[in-house]
Order: C-alpha cells, then structure tokens, then sequence
C-alpha cells in the first residue's frame, strides 16, 4: 500500500510541474512581445549567454573535429578510403556531434548559470519586489533569457560545427596528409544544405529551446532556500542532458532514419 | 561592469561569427546546388540489375555530375528496376541514342550511373526515357562466372 502511494504520488508531482512548466512556458510567449521592443536586455542576455558560452564551444568544437579526424583516419586507412575523411568528418559533426555536444556544453555552461541567477533573485526576493513595483519579472527576467538562449544556441551549433571541420582538416591535411582537394570535394559531394544541414540547424534549435526553457524554469520554479537553488541547478543540468539525448533519438529518427 | 557599448560590440562579432558559420557550412561544407536541382528535368532508365545504386547517387557524363538519382522503383511486369534520373537543366543536349551504365567508383566506392552520349541529332527532353542500358557488375556473379570456366576447363583438359 505504501508502496503503491509513494508512487502515486511521485506521478502526481510529475505531472504537476509538467503541467506548471507548460503554463510557464505559455507566460514566457505572452511576455516575449514587451522583450522585442527593449532589444537592450536581450542584447545583454546574448551576450551572458552566447559570447560568454563562445569560449568552450569553440575550444571544444575544435578539439571534437580533431580527435574525429585523427580517429577516423586510423579507421579508414585500413580500407585505403582516407579520401573520404572529410566526408566522415563533415557528416557527424552537422548531423550529431555538433548539435548534441554544443546543447550540453551550453546546458552546463549557460543553463546553470540561468537556473542559479534566477534562482537566487527568487530567494532574495527580487522577484517579489518586482511585482510590488507592478513589473512583471516574466517579461523583464525570464522573457530575455529564454529568447537569448534559444537564439545563440544554433549560432553556437554552428559555430562549433565549423571550428571541428576546420579542426580536422588540420589534423587530416596538415599532420596525416590528406590530399586538401579530396578533402573538401568529397565533403561537399555528401553533405546536403538541405538533408544534413538544415537538419542540424532544426536540432540546435529545439535543443537550445528545450535546454533554455528547463533552466529558466528550474529557475523561477526553485524552492527560495540555499539549498533549493543548488538543487534546481543540478537538476537543470541533469534534465538538459536527458531532454537533449532523448529528443536527439527521435529527431534523428524522424529526419534520417526510416523508422 | 562592463560599458554597454562593448557589450553590444562584442554580442555583434557573436552572432557575426555565427552566421559566418553557418555561411562556411552552407557554402564551402555543403554542395549548395542542391537548391537548382529541383527544377532539372527527368529521364527514366531501365537496369536488370541496378546493384547498390541508391536514391541521391550521382549522375555523371563524360566524369562529371550532372544529375542525381530521383527515384528508383521495380516493375513488376517486367522484372525491371526503373530509375528515374534528374539532369540538371543546363545539360540539354544529351543525343536520344545515349545509353546508360551503372558504374563503380573505385573498388569499394559508390556506384553511379555514366551516361555514354550517342550520335544521334536530337536531344533527350523531359520524361523520355534511355533504352540502351548496362547492368551493374554484381561482384558474386563475376566471381561464379571465372569460377565456373575454371572448373570447365580443367575438365575438358584432363
């Protein structure tokens, strides 16, 4: 019996603050419109999000595309396919790696930092104080980040897809002696603007949707105490990473496999 | 603090790099022709055997691509494989007599069809389709075939 309520009640709350992120994320919409008319705190918001998120991805994205191009080399060599690296290379950073990799980095990096900065000023009560001066902190807090979140994350996306190519181009060209022609020409003969990245564009996007819209609601959501903060900042980062892997399996099975 | 002013510099080279990015991928990463290709126009072609060719694989004359594979489909009456190419429409001038081959690139690459042009003074147009056509080389079969002469041979030798 205790069993069976202890469960029930951990669908209860489930569904509840499903429900709660839902109306939430309705609230952020209606507030969007008051944002685009004072692009100043969306520029701020941009830049605590995108630029200072700029570092990682591109140290990361490079790292990525060399690793894949000094792995993929090892691999294909055996077959005498090392032409088509760039194509490997290319391939699984626009499709997968660059996407997924980029939505994590940026729900550690970012997401945390939204979750912990809204977080705290429910705990010390800004919020509050907000709405006593008839501000409603939805459209002056929540609004401009989750807007700023949802568009830097395809430019990370990118922006980390193209430092990997160029990472293993360097390490493919430059150090193992890829012929550079083969390289870009077989690269641009497999990957479609449209099928693969276009595709890749759709994920970061729903990614930095979904990542943003998890912080700032973990966020706002945060039970006003210390420890409620550094709870709902886990808990954005562990939710992000499962939200991002989860939804990357059926979009990729959605746009590239025939399932 | 930060001024503002370096703020917004610094949120302008952000998305500057960004869509940069994205740029580098669409132009240098990807083959942007595949916004023209829509509007090419379709030859159809029939293979006994088509072997690996896929949808989307190139189509090629005289070692350039000047297509893609739309659509591959079996007729059931008669045990045919139909493909259906699309020739970019700035190609078309290809003689009614060319016939069609499906080729390997390499000994493990990508088959594609080649296209062989023909004699003849008149030009392919929009749904016509290639009669002279050759099959792919299915490897297992070579294989038999040289195996079976072999065995043949040393028969009718001993």
């Amino acid at each position: 019996m205790d069993w069976l309520q202890s469960l029930g009640r951990t669908g209860l709350i489930l569904f509840e603050r499903l429900g709660r992120g839902h109306l939430f994320l309705l609230r952020v919409f209606g507030g969007m419109s008051d944002t685009l008319l004072r692009p100043s705190l969306l520029i701020a918001q941009m830049y605590s999000i995108g630029v200072l998120s700029f570092t990682i991805i591109a140290i990361s994205g490079l790292n990525v595309g060399m690793v894949l191009g000094l792995q993929m080399y090892n691999t294909l060599v055996d077959f005498g396919a090392e032409d088509s690296l760039g194509q490997v290379v290319a391939l699984s950073l626009v499709r997968e790696l660059g996407p997924v990799v980029a939505a994590l980095l940026f729900a550690g990096r970012a997401g945390s930092a939204l979750t912990a900065e809204i977080g705290l000023m429910k705990a010390t009560e800004q919020l509050s104080g907000m709405e006593m001066m008839a501000v409603d902190p939805i459209k002056r807090v929540v609004a401009p980040r989750f807007l700023a979140g949802m568009l830097s994350m395809p430019l990370l996306a990118a922006i980390f897809s193209a430092v990997g190519i160029l990472g293993g181009f360097f390490v493919g060209v430059g150090l193992l002696g890829v012929d550079s022609g083969a390289f870009w020409s077989q690269m641009q003969a497999n990957v479609d603007l449209r099928e693969d990245i276009v595709n890749g564009v759709i994920k970061s996007f729903v990614f930095g949707f979904v990542a943003t819209w998890i912080a700032v609601y973990e966020g706002y959501d945060t039970v006003p105490t210390t420890e409620g903060v550094s709870r709902s900042t886990t808990r954005t980062v562990v939710h992000s990473a499962f939200a991002i892997l989860a939804l990357d399996f059926v979009l990729t099975a959605l746009m590239f496999g025939g399932i | 603090m930060i001024n503002r002013r370096s703020i917004e510099v610094a949120v302008g080279l952000f998305i500057a790099a960004g869509l940069a990015a994205l740029f580098m991928l669409a132009m240098k990463v990807s083959n942007i022709s595949a916004f023209t290709e829509g509007n090419g126009y379709q030859l159809s072609a029939r293979f006994e055997n088509i072997g690996g060719l896929k949808v989307r694989s190139p189509v090629t004359m005289g070692g350039v691509r000047i297509g893609r594979v739309a659509a591959i489909e079996f007729d059931q009456n008669a045990y045919q494989a139909v493909v259906t190419l699309r020739i970019n429409p700035q190609y078309d001038r290809i003689p009614k007599d060319s016939s069609a081959s499906i080729y390997t690139s390499g000994l493990l690459g990508e088959q594609y069809v080649g296209l062989e042009p023909g004699a003849d003074d008149t030009y392919m147009r929009d749904q016509d389709s290639i009669s002279l056509t050759q099959s792919a080389l299915v490897m297992e079969r070579l294989i038999s075939k040289f195996l079976f002469n072999q065995t043949v041979k040393e028969n009718g030798g001993s």
